[in-house]
């Protein structure tokens, strides 16, 4: 760990993790740390390593343990490195009975990894997720905030060469998601 | 006050008692067993679902019964309520059924596990259990870690009964470890395996129902049943330590030193590490006499207390054990 | 055509943004009920339309709304639960990407009958883009005066905050998303004590669905009485419900409650009928903790009625040859599925998602996966069936939070009405050269789990 640069987020963040500290009673800071776990990891690379798990904890005056108990609670947040575009395919009932197990095959293939790995080259990690609330448009796959729906082998095939040249992380959120208050 | 009976014995106990201490107040042989709840621990309890009774009346005012089992060390009396414990079929049912989940994933390492003979999870496996497994399944395993110098992780072996999160809580200073991870996946943890570096971090193992919180100096020394407990005291210089212990002698030598734990496992003080740890010559103490220990318990096995022959077997006690 | 209520303006272009919206006569039950009620006669009119909550178990709003603490100088708090995570039910997320200004309009009115200043809308985090949709849409009713101190004009002030989670079903359970909204573990917790006397950081709270909040704004629009008239018996109003499967049009529909299963599995309006004219084979009719039904019984109870979509008909016959309505989460299998695989998705699920507190629960979720993922390999026995009912009957009822019994349901229903499924797959090893559809099994190596056997 020692390589590990100091944690130093940027001014945006900063911001807007004060801006929702103001959403919550006073001395009720610790309800921020979902979400600023979220912009944490939108910022350092889609995971959340434990200098800046720790860097949270010192922002909202709180033990680093508690920081380490709820991140390793939520499903969302990554504790280990992953790759630029984090392609989670759901699993669960409806998908599963619209052929996302030949969705996920498909991807695994494409890329020569199994489900919960990253390629070679860190672009791409696949994870297969339980249901993400898009039943009625199944099969489906979420990269970052975005849902891509009613796939097909060609769709997911054109998301790949998309995603293969994009520089970014993936995230679920960024600076213009929550309105200031 | 409230009257309310457990298992056909009546008892007025305060309003806002649990039904578990009021069947504690009738008696160990009507009291629900626990292996999460601790009276010292505040928010402790209603986790592991041994201590599950049935309510066949709510109360007088309304005496319907709850439709579930429930968390006794959780629910409060009510004036008139009936409680059903070792009376219940249903009861006994489910809490063989909590029994297989708590030894589903442990390791039935009794035979080189520390904490054998003093183990509530022993006990309430041969008092409530079956004597099969229905699992053939890999069990859990975990690294053994170190978090400190005297305390050893065996996660293996943890029921999560978060006993000592809250004691780290609500005793010490600055807790750093907790539960990490959900479902089966958790683990009590520190995640940077961090030591627990704190005056009271040792009751941690007092607390600890099963093998999985360890002490350290203690490790492999002995069988519990082999060492004689002698209540001691001393003038602690931690103002909040009670100084009072339990020293675990083998012949002349102070094996371990513990908090003395009362009828239902529970430390009645917890004590500082240096008492625990440090102080393991004679000379440390002013001796009391030997430690009353429950006739029932292994522990007592070697003992000079009341020794009671064993009942003899009858066929058909034996078909029962064997079925 | 049935009545729609909630997605009266469903079709309306631009919809979503609050001028379309309030052209449509958007807020105006703020303007009713600030105005014209008291926060106690809000309370009255939606306890005399019989709305039931919406995200599953179904329980009287106005009563638990009554049942909120209101001691003095301590606030109280509306919590909106949006944390929709039960398989196959995804009409919350349907409803705030295309209507958010609708549940801002109920969060407001609900707000103002219960007295709260400070409302949150507890968001799964998977629905991150809707935090987006939702968050606009909360600051265009700030900038036009429905959100802020002093609204309308009266003393009455209300903030409203859209908070996101992380990936756990368990916070739809409503004392772990308050947890989760303290920013802990999301471990339900113990009750009592209840949320409506000390909920969110100690204070009274009322937790509500998404649907149950928008429903609020029909109900004062239209009065209670009249919302009452609409439905069946004790399943009052309208209905989304989230069809899914091998079904021809899946999507949410608003159905008034009272049209039979046929009908909505069958016309054109809703599901229009099995996909490829295949046959039915049976149905998961509340999401995916509710018992599945084969066809005969969905589309008829035992006593030969036709079966309806409402609270009532669909418990018809208790767990024996009945289900739920629960979060409306329609999951239509056709007559190549099975119900096995199924099955052990689901099981796989609960397991994935069960907290790890009570240990019921904690261990009896992910034995249970095994166990039928082991069937699922062909290496199950005839006993192993017995011991997976065995299993779920010790889990259900003796857990902390509902997740035990939701994953014991699935379990028992498929067994209760399937058993010969499980049994083929035991006794007919080839069956298992069927599986087509299946994925690894949570934290099982398979190969090493089963060279002993």
């Amino acid at each position: 760990m020692s390589e590990l640069k100091e944690v130093r987020f940027s001014a945006e963040s900063k911001d807007l993790i004060q801006n929702l500290i103001k959403r919550y009673p006073e001395g009720k800071q610790k309800s921020v740390l979902i979400p600023a776990l979220h912009i944490a990891q939108a910022e350092y690379d889609g995971w959340l390593s434990v200098p800046v798990m720790d860097k949270i904890a010192e922002i909202l005056n709180i033990k680093p343990i508690e920081v380490y108990e709820v991140a390793s609670f939520y499903s969302m947040f990554n504790l280990n490195p992953v790759g630029k575009c984090l392609i989670e395919v759901c699993r669960t009932s409806s998908c599963w009975l619209r052929g996302a197990n030949d969705v996920v095959a498909h991807i695994e293939k494409r890329l020569g990894i199994k489900d919960g790995e990253t390629t070679p080259d860190g672009k791409f990690t696949i994870k297969t997720v339980e249901c993400l609330g898009s039943c009625g448009t199944a099969p489906m796959l979420q990269i970052g905030e975005q849902f891509f729906e009613n796939l097909t082998l060609e769709k997911v095939d054109e998301l790949i060469n998309k995603y293969k040249t994009e520089s970014k992380y993936s995230s679920y959120l960024d600076g213009t998601t929550f309105r200031k208050n | 006050m409230a009257k309310i009976t457990i298992d056909g014995i009546q008892i007025e106990v305060p309003d806002g008692t649990t039904i578990l201490n009021a069947a504690r107040m009738i008696g160990p042989d009507v009291a629900p067993p626990t292996m999460c709840y601790y009276s010292k621990l505040k928010t402790s309890g209603g986790y592991c679902r041994t201590c599950l009774v049935e309510v066949t009346a709510g109360s007088e005012k309304d005496p319907r019964p709850m439709p579930k089992l429930v968390a006794s060390c959780r629910t409060t009396v009510m004036d008139g309520m009936i409680v059903a414990n070792n009376t219940s079929a249903k009861v006994k049912d489910a809490r063989a059924g909590v029994v297989e989940f708590l030894l589903l994933n442990h390791p039935l390492d009794c035979p080189v596990c520390d904490q054998a003979g003093e183990c509530h999870l022993q006990d309430l496996s041969y008092d409530h259990g079956n004597y099969k497994t229905r699992t053939d399944f890999e069990r859990r395993t975990f690294e053994k870690i170190d978090i400190g110098e005297k305390i050893q992780l065996h996660m293996t072996r943890c029921i999560l009964c978060y006993r000592c999160v809250k004691t780290a809580e609500q005793i010490t200073d600055g807790r750093v470890h907790g539960v990490l991870n959900r479902g089966d996946h958790a683990e009590i943890s520190t995640y940077i395996e961090e030591a627990i570096d704190n005056d009271f971090s040792g009751n941690v193992i007092d607390v600890c129902p099963v093998g999985a919180l360890t002490d350290k100096t203690f490790r492999f020394k002995s069988r519990v049943w082999f060492t004689k407990p002698v209540d001691a005291n001393r003038n602690c210089e931690n103002e909040r330590c009670s100084g009072k212990v339990v020293l675990w002698y083998q012949g002349e030598e102070v094996l371990r030193v513990t908090g003395r734990k009362d009828q239902w496992g529970e430390v009645e003080e917890f004590i500082c590490n240096t008492c625990r740890f440090d102080k393991k010559q004679t000379s440390d103490w002013t001796i009391e006499g030997p430690r009353k220990i429950n006739r029932h318990s292994v522990i007592s096995a070697n003992h000079y207390m009341n020794l009671v022959k064993p009942k003899e077997l009858k066929l058909n006690d034996i078909k029962q054990i064997t079925e | 055509m049935g009545r729609k209520i909630l997605l009266e303006h469903i079709d309306v272009p631009g919809i979503n943004t609050y001028e379309v919206y309030r052209s449509k006569g958007g807020y105006a039950s703020v303007e009713k009920a600030l105005k014209t009620m008291s926060p106690q006669e809000v309370v009255e009119e939606v306890k005399k339309s019989g709305l039931r909550g919406r995200g599953g178990a179904g329980f009287p709003t106005g009563m638990k709304w009554s049942f909120l603490a209101k001691p003095e100088g301590v606030p109280s708090y509306l919590v909106c639960n949006a944390d929709e995570s039960e398989p196959g039910t995804f009409k919350d997320r349907y409803l705030m990407e295309h209507l958010p200004h609708l549940l801002v309009e109920g969060m407001i009115t609900s707000s103002y009958a219960l007295g709260a200043n400070t409302s949150y809308i507890y968001i799964r985090g998977e629905y991150f883009y809707l935090v987006r949709i939702l968050e606009k849409a909360i600051a265009e009713a700030y900038a036009n005066g429905w959100l802020g101190k002093n609204i309308l004009g009266t003393n009455y002030s209300l903030d409203l905050y859209v908070h996101p989670g992380a990936g756990a079903y368990i916070c739809g359970e409503e004392t772990a998303l308050l947890e989760s909204l303290e920013g802990k573990r999301g471990n339900p917790r113990i009750k009592p004590p209840f949320p409506a006397i000390a909920g969110l950081y100690g204070c009274p709270t009322v937790v509500n669905n998404v649907e149950t909040i928008a429903a609020v704004v029909p109900i004062i629009n239209m009065t209670g009485d009249e919302y009452a008239k609409i439905g069946i018996g004790r399943s009052a109003g309208t209905k989304l419900i989230s069809a899914s499967g091998h079904i021809k049009k899946p999507g949410v529909y608003e159905i008034e409650m009272g049209i039979t299963v046929e009908d909505f599995i069958y016309s054109d309006e809703y599901c229009g009928g099995i996909l490829n004219d295949k046959k039915l084979k049976a149905v998961v009719a509340g999401g995916s903790s509710v018992p599945i039904l084969p066809a005969d019984l969905i589309l008829t109870t035992a006593n030969g009625e036709k079966r309806l979509m409402s609270y009532e008909s669909l418990a018809d016959g208790g767990f024996a040859t009945g289900t739920m309505l629960g979060s409306g989460g329609f999951i239509v299998m056709d007559e190549s599925t099975s119900i096995v695989q199924n099955l052990h998705t689901f099981a796989r699920f609960y397991h994935h998602e069960s907290c790890g507190q009570c240990s019921p629960c904690r261990e009896g979720t992910g034995w249970m996966e095994k166990i039928i993922h082991k069937i699922l390999k062909g290496h199950g026995t005839l006993e192993d069936i017995d011991l997976l009912w065995d299993i779920q009957r010790k889990i259900e009822g003796n857990t902390i939070c509902p997740l035990g019994d939701a994953a014991a349901w699935p379990v028992a229903s498929a067994i209760r009405h399937f058993r010969q499924e499980f049994e083929d797959f035991v006794k007919n090893p080839s069956a298992q050269r069927e599986v087509k559809y299946y994925f690894h099994c949570n934290n099982i190596d398979t190969a090493a789990a089963y060279s002993s056997l």
